[in-house]
């Protein structure tokens, strides 16, 4: 395998996932157009050079389907020789993008590539495509199919943990935050978003939430409750785990992932690339894995991802530096700091999706820079980032300075 | 000549098609009608001086659908027809339905009675439907209540008249519609007096006469949209496969293939659809779930309703007026039931307070109905005016049967039994509503131990199907006739068993229960056990059961049991656990908020958390399928013993009790019907591991050990012969 290095990572601000929602005049193509061309400025990079754009997109229907990359590709103003693909791992469509990105690399099929992803979930709302899943009969019944917020309460309940170690993880993830705000952290990646005529609409996340306390947070009722238990899906879960007696529902909109628009691009090629091009690498990267869970608890499989790249690299959990792993409930943290025994001060140390949100299929490539840039900035050699998925997969990367 | 269509054409080129068989007193559905429905067809089509057609019937019941006992030969049968020559004569009746909404020609459906299943399938598959305001006529599609699905193009007609989300309550619940809801919501097109029926079928003929279904007119939509592309269809089934799971924990096919069928059919133009749904049908028909389904809850609980073990050449009885001696829970229960239904019943208590109490919840039931809009107080009134309470025995002079539902006592039930025989005519029967105590011992109390039965009445009785009638040794036929009689009048489906120790339902579920427990005593969770319960298919956990039935109860009962069997009695786990809990510790179940269960002031329970101080939990639990495998074999088991013992006479009876009467699971069609379809060689090897693992009470007793040498099954051709019958 050849040498994979990251040169270079741009993200958007992420803007409320709502019609009001400060990105939401953006359109996806747009959206992740800018961060492409953010990536060719910024490096004074010619666009021929890179050989595919890679975009994870969960929701690829409406204006976010018919291959998304490509379009973005050219509307950013890319060569046409560029070509473009967009894939789906769900929410971990865009750390995938990267590793697809780096396989490309790595096997020496290209010399450089953009893995990254976008998601406009105010302008195409999650579950508009559909899917056998949950919706065809012989599906949802052959994969006991449950609500994902459910599946975070089923995890909770398995390991133990109380709403208020959900709500504590939360209230921290918006203090880091801001803090990580505060004193600049995120700059290196953040692009601001334009508008049609250039001005800046939005240059810092939206959605994030800065006086959190447990006490604002405890006012808040268990969203998947009546879900769960008045519309079968906590049903559905004791199928597969009849030990429970119930299921016991503690997260809610302040514990769990923000629904945002945002878009994120990622540059990797090979050590001759980077030469070519001029460019200096930031980061190797040092083993990927995608692994699958079981799909009815469904969120539990970045543990077992991150084994998996750990195992791949010949290290341990202990090894790493600082970790990132998307907060798509707090459970979903509280669970691997459980498994792998990570501590608090390792992971997601500027916060993560419960303040600043979840744009879907670019979160993955988001919080790469993030780990990415918190690396350099503590001169931490190395870091492990994964992401939980729909359907009970996880994917984990594991980079290292250079 | 025509034996079940027959065909005549007016002047005006309207030709009748009337459904009448000359061979049977029932409109049934069967290759006979197939084939005399598929010529007619066919004429309709072809013959041109018919305009347009009215289907209508001639007999009371529109259509009868299929004819038991065909459909039980074809059950016994060892049908090993090819799967694709199965589906083509699955789809024929879709096909031939099919062919006549599209041959050209308008076809109203004139319904003048009862049409669910088949008929309202055929009515369904014309151009328009006309219903009579006769009273009492019932439509709909109640196919999944055994196992099947309308295969005749009910899953693809219905949504597309009403909508996938209204299509639900009649495919997937099978309700029975009224011709009023059935309007409403869009099925029928109107309602006449019955004497204009046919002229309004006519009529429309005549002056619409619209030969085409909306489905099949250009620009065709389904209501409320089809298919993952509809978002409010989306949703609304990513709901209902959640609900389903959650309320048939994966037991029962049929409302599955039904959801598929409102799923993939609406997407497609109507012949795929049709032939999806035959293709499902022929899944189901496939599974042992109809199977045993069809022969539980159809056939065999129809011969039940129709007496088939009542005495043969004893004249009827039919009740004016019964006694019942007790008006506690169950007494004003019957008193209640039998009120309502129209016979008049002497309540009888040891005073007036407690026998005027038995009334009142009779009171109480009527005013909640008024309240709810479905009864009058007129109707109340005279409902009422049916219950005597009182406390003399005087009164009971003229009854001819009296239910006794007292404490479970034998020498209070001995001296009721005296009492009676001082003012009872000479053959009137003595009935005790006991679930467990011996009947031939009840019955020598008294005089006539030959006019003394057991009715084990199932509570709330107003609501409970089904009466366990129990023959004593000295039961006389008449007797036995006349309390498969009143069960009759009672609207109650009887079985009848001969007597033994919990006859067979109380055993029959003491079994489970007992089993259950005897988990929680080795440190399983108690949480995996009820849900295991749960999971297997009956309706309430073993604990959750204990509780409402009162652990003071079965603590009460265990020692007594202890005192009777004096120094031969052995200690079981369960008997130290009741005791532990109730005796010890104060725990009485619901009744005093602290069981297995802690009971909140709102109504909800946990489990209480002392049970795994008592039994600390295996570190390894076992798999929740063990647990099921546990609590279904400890019931197959006693089965097979009651039927070794004689309690049991057919497997029908316990088939139909345990599912009626003690929540066995309905897809299993009972234990008899479960233990076929697993075979029982399988059975007794089962029996074997289970027996080295947790005990010899799953030892398998010899009735099944010679069946499975033998290659002989409860049902079909190789049936066993119960020790019981041969006697």
């Amino acid at each position: 395998m050849t040498d994979v290095y990251i040169y270079d990572h741009v993200r958007s601000p992420r803007g409320k996932g709502r019609a009001d929602g400060a990105l939401s005049e953006v359109t996806p193509v747009q959206l992740a157009a800018q961060m492409l061309q953010a990536v060719r400025e910024r490096n004074q990079l010619d666009s021929s050079l890179i050989e595919d754009v890679l975009l994870g997109c969960v929701v690829p229907v409406g204006e976010q389907g018919g291959n998304i990359a490509r379009v973005a590709a050219l509307v950013a103003g890319f060569d046409h020789e560029v070509p473009g693909v967009q894939l789906n791992r769900y929410c971990g469509s865009g750390l995938e993008a990267v590793n697809f990105a780096a396989a490309k690399v790595g096997s020496g099929q290209i010399d450089m590539a953009i893995g990254g992803g976008v998601e406009s979930m105010s302008r195409v709302p999650m579950g508009s495509d559909g899917g056998a899943m949950a919706l065809d009969p012989q599906v949802a019944f052959k994969m006991h199919f449950t609500m994902q917020g459910v599946s975070a309460d089923l995890l909770a309940t398995l390991h133990g943990f109380s709403r208020e170690q959900c709500d504590a993880y939360a209230v921290e993830s918006q203090r880091r935050a801001a803090q990580a705000w505060t004193n600049g952290w995120f700059a290196r990646s953040v692009v601001a978003v334009k508008d049609v005529l250039g001005l800046p609409l939005l240059s810092q996340d939206e959605a994030i939430r800065p006086g959190t306390t447990l006490e604002s947070l405890a006012a808040l009722k268990p969203a998947f409750l009546d879900m769960g238990t008045q519309y079968g899906f906590d049903g559905v879960a004791l199928l597969k785990y009849p030990q429970l007696e119930a299921i016991n529902h503690m997260h809610h909109a302040g514990n769990s992932s923000g629904i945002v628009d945002g878009a994120a691009a990622v540059l990797v090629g090979n050590a001759e690339a980077g030469v070519r091009a001029g460019l200096k690498p930031r980061a190797r990267i040092r083993s990927v894995a995608t692994v699958g869970s079981e799909p009815t608890l469904m969120l539990d499989a970045p543990s077992f991802a991150a084994q998996k790249a750990l195992k791949k690299a010949g290290m341990n959990a202990a090894d790493i530096g600082l970790w990132e792993l998307n907060e798509a409930f707090s459970s979903v943290v509280l669970c691997l700091m459980e498994r792998l025994d990570v501590p608090h001060e390792r992971i997601n140390v500027n916060g993560g999706a419960i303040a600043m949100g979840h744009p879907l299929g670019a979160t993955g490539a988001m919080i790469l820079g993030t780990l990415l840039d918190e690396m350099e900035r503590r001169q931490v050699g190395t870091g492990l980032v994964t992401l939980c998925e729909a359907a009970g997969m996880g994917t984990a990367t594991i980079i290292e300075l250079v | 000549m025509t034996e079940v269509i027959h065909i005549s054409v007016d002047a005006e080129g309207i030709a009748t098609l009337l459904f009448d068989r000359s061979d049977s007193a029932m409109n049934t559905m069967d290759m006979k009608f197939m084939d005399e429905m598929g010529a007619a067809v066919e004429r309709l089509a072809t013959d041109d001086a018919i305009k347009g057609a009215i289907f209508t019937s001639g007999k009371p019941v529109f259509a009868a659908g299929a004819d038991l006992k065909q459909m039980e030969a074809t059950l016994d049968q060892a049908d090993e027809l090819p799967l694709a020559e199965r589906l083509a004569r699955n789809a024929s009746l879709s096909k031939l339905l099919r062919r006549m909404e599209t041959c050209g020609k308008p076809v109203a459906c004139a319904i003048n009675g009862t049409a669910l299943g088949g008929g309202t399938e055929i009515a369904l598959a014309c151009h328009y439907r006309v219903v009579s305001d006769a009273k009492g006529i019932q439509l709909g599609l109640p196919e999944v209540q055994v196992g099947l699905l309308p295969g005749g193009g009910g899953t693809q007609r219905v949504p597309r008249l009403i909508g996938i989300q209204a299509a639900m309550a009649v495919v997937l619940e099978g309700q029975a519609l009224s011709p009023e809801k059935a309007l409403k919501m869009g099925l029928i097109h109107k309602i006449v007096p019955a004497d204009q029926l046919l002229s309004e079928a006519r009529r429309w003929l005549v002056e619409e006469g619209d030969a085409v279904q909306p489905w099949d007119k250009k620009g065709y939509k389904v209501p409320g949209g089809a298919g993952p592309s509809s978002p409010a269809v989306a949703q609304m089934l990513v709901v209902s496969n959640a609900m389903l799971q959650a309320k048939t924990f994966h037991n029962l096919p049929a409302p599955k293939a039904i959801l598929s069928c409102l799923y993939e059919g609406p997407q497609l133009p109507m012949d795929k659809a049709l032939a999806v749904e035959s293709k499902y049908f022929t899944q189901l028909q496939l599974d042992p779930v109809s199977r045993n389904m069809i022969r539980t809850l159809f056939i065999n609980k129809g011969k039940a309703d129709k007496l088939m073990h009542r005495p043969e050449g004893v004249p009827k009885t039919s009740f004016r007026k019964i006694g019942v001696i007790g008006a506690g829970l169950m007494g004003a229960g019957i008193a209640y039931h039998c009120a309502r239904l129209g016979i008049e019943t002497v309540l009888i208590d040891r005073d007036q307070a407690a026998a005027d109490k038995g009334k009142a919840y009779a009171s109480k039931r009527l005013e909640r109905d008024i309240s709810k809009g479905r009864s009058t107080q007129d109707k109340a009134d005279a409902i009422l005016a049916r219950i005597h309470p009182g406390t003399d025995y005087a009164a009971l002079a003229d009854v001819e049967l009296v239910v006794e539902a007292v404490f479970e006592d034998r020498a209070l039930k001995a001296e009721i039994t005296r009492k009676l025989d001082a003012v009872l005519a000479p053959n009137a029967v003595i009935a005790s509503n006991t679930s467990a105590l011996p009947i031939s011992e009840l019955a020598e109390a008294g005089a006539h131990p030959e006019n003394f039965i057991g009715m084990h009445f199932f509570s709330p009785v107003e609501r409970m199907p089904l009466v366990e009638i129990v023959r004593g040794r000295k039961t006389s036929p008449a007797t036995l006739a006349r309390a498969l009689d009143l069960a009759q009048a009672m609207k109650k489906t009887p079985i009848v068993v001969n007597d033994g120790p919990g006859f067979f339902t109380s055993r029959f579920i003491g079994a489970y229960i007992n089993e259950s427990l005897a988990m929680v005593t080795e440190g399983i969770n108690p949480a995996l056990i009820e849900n295991a319960a749960k999971m297997a298919g009956i309706p309430i956990g073993p604990l959750t059961v204990s509780d409402e039935i009162g652990l003071d109860t079965a603590y009460h009962a265990s020692q007594q049991r202890k005192k009777d069997e004096g120094a031969a009695f052995k200690p079981t786990p369960t008997f130290l656990l009741v005791e532990k809990l109730a005796g010890e510790l104060g725990r009485h179940g619901r009744k005093n908020g602290k069981g297995f269960f802690d009971y909140a002031a709102d109504g909800s329970k946990t489990l209480w958390p002392g049970l795994a101080e008592l039994f600390p939990p295996l570190a390894e639990q076992p798999n929740v399928d063990e647990i099921k495998t546990r609590m279904l074999y400890a019931q197959l088991v006693d089965a097979a013993k009651a039927m070794a013992e004689g309690v049991l006479i057919d497997p029908a009876d316990g088939d139909v009790g345990s599912i009626l009467g003690v929540g066995f699971p309905a897809y299993l069609g009972g234990p008899f019907s479960m233990m076929d379809t697993i075979g029982l060689g399988a059975v007794v090897a089962e029996c074997e591991r289970l027996a080295a693992c947790y005990g010899t009470h799953y030892a398998a007793p010899q009735l099944l050990r010679d069946m499975a040498a033998q290659g002989q099954t409860f049902y079909g051709a190789n049936r066993v012969t119960p020790p019981a019958a041969a006697r």
